[in-house]
């Protein structure tokens, strides 16, 4: 009966075709909207994600997401540096300027220092230049994404200088950086010189960065430094979630995203739903027939449940590739770097298709199954 | 068991009863339906539109429960027959031929004609040898690997035919088998039930409008407003020794 099921789906090519687009479409859909939510999302805590060398972040308790620094006291670092089981704990700048480029207009820019000693948190893929390079005068490295952004059009070359504050800024490299929410370019520099190239504040040290000793777990260090100095001490990740969940309440990214991406799984269930609900009531006559002659129902529920599962499969490898297809098609692009699609988006698809192309044979099947077989005489 | 009248019966309806609908919007279309249809003998039933003719073989084959009375198949009470069982002995026993013909667009003439033996559970490879086998007989065997679409009406009923007799059913119950089909055609049709499906062991049952088959009926049934208004001997057999003591031969495509 397999095989039969198997030859009613692909008999009529036209309409095997059309199902398995509306089930691919519906998937397109599903998986792209939602991949650039994420990814658009995950662009907020870009800067975070990127400083894997350290653990842990201490930040002001009043402090929302890392584009909203609560500057912290001078000496927070040596504070942190005394709690038992710490490491080593550095200084970490992030803020906003605006650089000059040598044509005299003025571009916005995010800034990073870095320890001036230890560069915790320098960039791990370099294009040109070395992150050693940042000890020299002046020296700033600059993501290649932000160079394209400053320098439209022109080769990639080191040497070239920028304007920040009035003070000359030197491009000494060029670095892969996971693209910000904004787009913006990112430069990297030692923390004292981003003192100098950042707007003059009281206090100017936004964020120590630290690192659990061996065999202390980095959630009992938290906890210490906690108590120590009073300051939220969170996991990258956790930060990294504090940051995407500020971005989530105060913006309209998740209502018009949600909305997106609700559009996205109405249409694609009522697509992907509609035609292989279609394609089985329009094969009523032809499994009714099959009922009169002898077929059980079981076996009538096997063979739409099969050719949903065929029409699932064919469906969702179409329009995942297609979704993959277009991440990897605009990847080159500046305004859509970062974006990609992730595993959990991927399986989320899966699982979402599964129930929609399940739901959506089971209510044919229900017509197969009540179906008088006495139909076949009208 | 013989009936008085002669002859063993495959179906014996006793009082069958119909209704549709519920309370006052129920319709009684068979009122107490009491007829056999006999092994070896080919059976018309006839009668104008709405007489309750499709209910009845819809009863007879398990498709429909009657509201009252019992239908025996083959000395088997339908009382006893539900659910899975029903559906497979139906499978096994009953070869159906429809006006429309009911083929699967999908499949060869072949495969359309081995449906009934892969239901039953036969290897395909085995079931498509028998169905050309089938087909041979129907005078098909050059369009086995043509699909519906390919045949003319005409071609199509007989690949419908071949396909109801595949699994060598006790009984073929054929609904306006002609009804779609030109003179011509209709006339073939009727010649290969006659001529290939008629057997001592299989007993065919044809619901008609058409006048022109009339002819070739062993017996005919006639209903009216879902009543049996007479049985009579039809002319069938005496037409199927005359054919075959002029033509020499026992099957229409050998």
């Amino acid at each position: 009966m397999n095989w039969i099921a198997w030859k009613m789906l692909t008999g009529d090519r036209a309409k095997y075709l059309g199902t398995i687009f509306g089930v691919a479409f519906g998937c397109l859909l599903i998986s792209q909207q939602s991949a650039v939510f994420v990814s658009i999302l995950r662009r907020t805590a870009s800067q975070i994600v990127d400083v894997a060398d350290a653990d842990l972040w201490v930040i002001d308790p009043q402090t929302l997401s890392i584009d909203d620094l609560w500057a912290l006291g001078d000496n927070t670092v040596l504070a942190v540096r005394g709690v038992e089981g710490v490491e080593w704990a550095v200084p970490f700048y992030k803020g906003m300027v605006t650089a000059r480029q040598p044509s005299g207009h003025f571009r916005q820019a995010i800034l990073l220092g870095l320890d001036d000693s230890s560069l915790v948190g320098a960039p791990r893929t370099m294009l040109m230049g070395e992150v050693a390079d940042l000890r020299r005068p002046d020296a700033v490295i600059l993501d290649k994404a932000g160079y394209r952004y400053l320098f439209p059009d022109e080769p990639m070359e080191l040497w070239r200088t920028l304007e920040i504050n009035d003070r000359r800024a030197i491009i000494v490299g060029i670095c892969e950086a996971s693209p910000p929410f904004q787009s913006l370019p990112i430069l990297y520099t030692r923390f004292s010189l981003a003192r100098d190239y950042a707007p003059k504040q009281r206090r100017e040290l936004p964020v120590v960065l630290a690192k659990a000793s061996p065999g202390v777990s980095t959630q009992e260090l938290a906890s210490r430094i906690e108590a120590r100095t009073g300051l939220a001490t969170l996991h990258r990740r956790e930060f990294a979630w504090k940051t995407i969940q500020f971005y989530l309440r105060s913006t309209g990214i998740p209502i018009n995203f949600g909305i997106t991406i609700a559009l996205g799984f109405i249409v694609g269930t009522a697509i992907a739903g509609q035609t292989f609900y279609l394609f089985t009531i329009e094969n009523l006559k032809q499994f009714g027939n099959l009922k009169a002659m002898g077929t059980t129902n079981s076996r009538l529920l096997g063979m739409v449940l099969l050719q949903a599962a065929i029409v699932g499969v064919l469906g969702f490898g179409f329009g995942i590739g297609a979704a993959a297809a277009f991440f990897e098609g605009t990847k080159g692009l500046h305004h859509m770097a970062g974006f990609y699609m992730p595993l959990e988006v991927f399986g989320l698809t899966a699982v979402s298709m599964a129930v929609i192309v399940f739901l959506a044979s089971i209510m044919s099947a229900w017509r197969v199954l009540v179906l008088e077989p006495a139909e076949v005489f009208r | 068991m013989s009936s008085p009248d002669g002859g063993v019966p495959a179906v014996r309806c006793v009082g069958v009863v119909r209704d549709f609908g519920d309370g006052e919007s129920r319709l009684r279309v068979l009122h107490g339906i009491d007829v056999d249809v006999k092994l070896g003998e080919m059976t018309l039933l006839v009668g104008p539109s709405g007489c309750g003719k499709t209910t009845l073989i819809s009863i007879i084959c398990g498709l429909l429960d009657p509201t009252e009375g019992d239908i025996e198949l083959f000395g088997t009470s339908r009382r006893l027959l539900s659910g899975r069982a029903l559906v497979e002995f139906r499978g096994l026993n009953i070869g159906f031929v429809f006006q429309q013909y009911n083929l699967l667009p999908a499949l060869t003439a072949a495969e359309n004609a081995a449906v009934p033996l892969i239901i039953a559970g036969k290897p395909r490879g085995k079931a498509i040898e028998a169905a050309r086998a089938m087909l041979d007989l129907v005078g098909l065997s050059d369009r086995s690997h043509h699909r519906p679409a390919q045949l003319s009406g005409g071609q199509q009923q007989r690949v419908a035919i071949a396909r109801a007799l595949v699994h060598q059913p006790r009984l073929l119950v054929c609904d306006e088998p002609t009804a779609a089909l030109d003179a011509h055609s209709g006339l073939v049709v009727m010649e290969l039930l006659r001529t290939v499906a008629v057997q001592a062991d299989r007993s065919v049952l044809i619901v008609s409008h058409d006048q022109r088959v009339v002819g070739y009926g062993d017996r005919i049934i006639t209903m009216s407003d879902g009543r049996v208004d007479r049985v009579e001997r039809g002319a069938g057999a005496h037409r199927e020794v005359s054919r075959l003591e002029a033509a020499g031969s026992g099957r229409v495509g050998s």
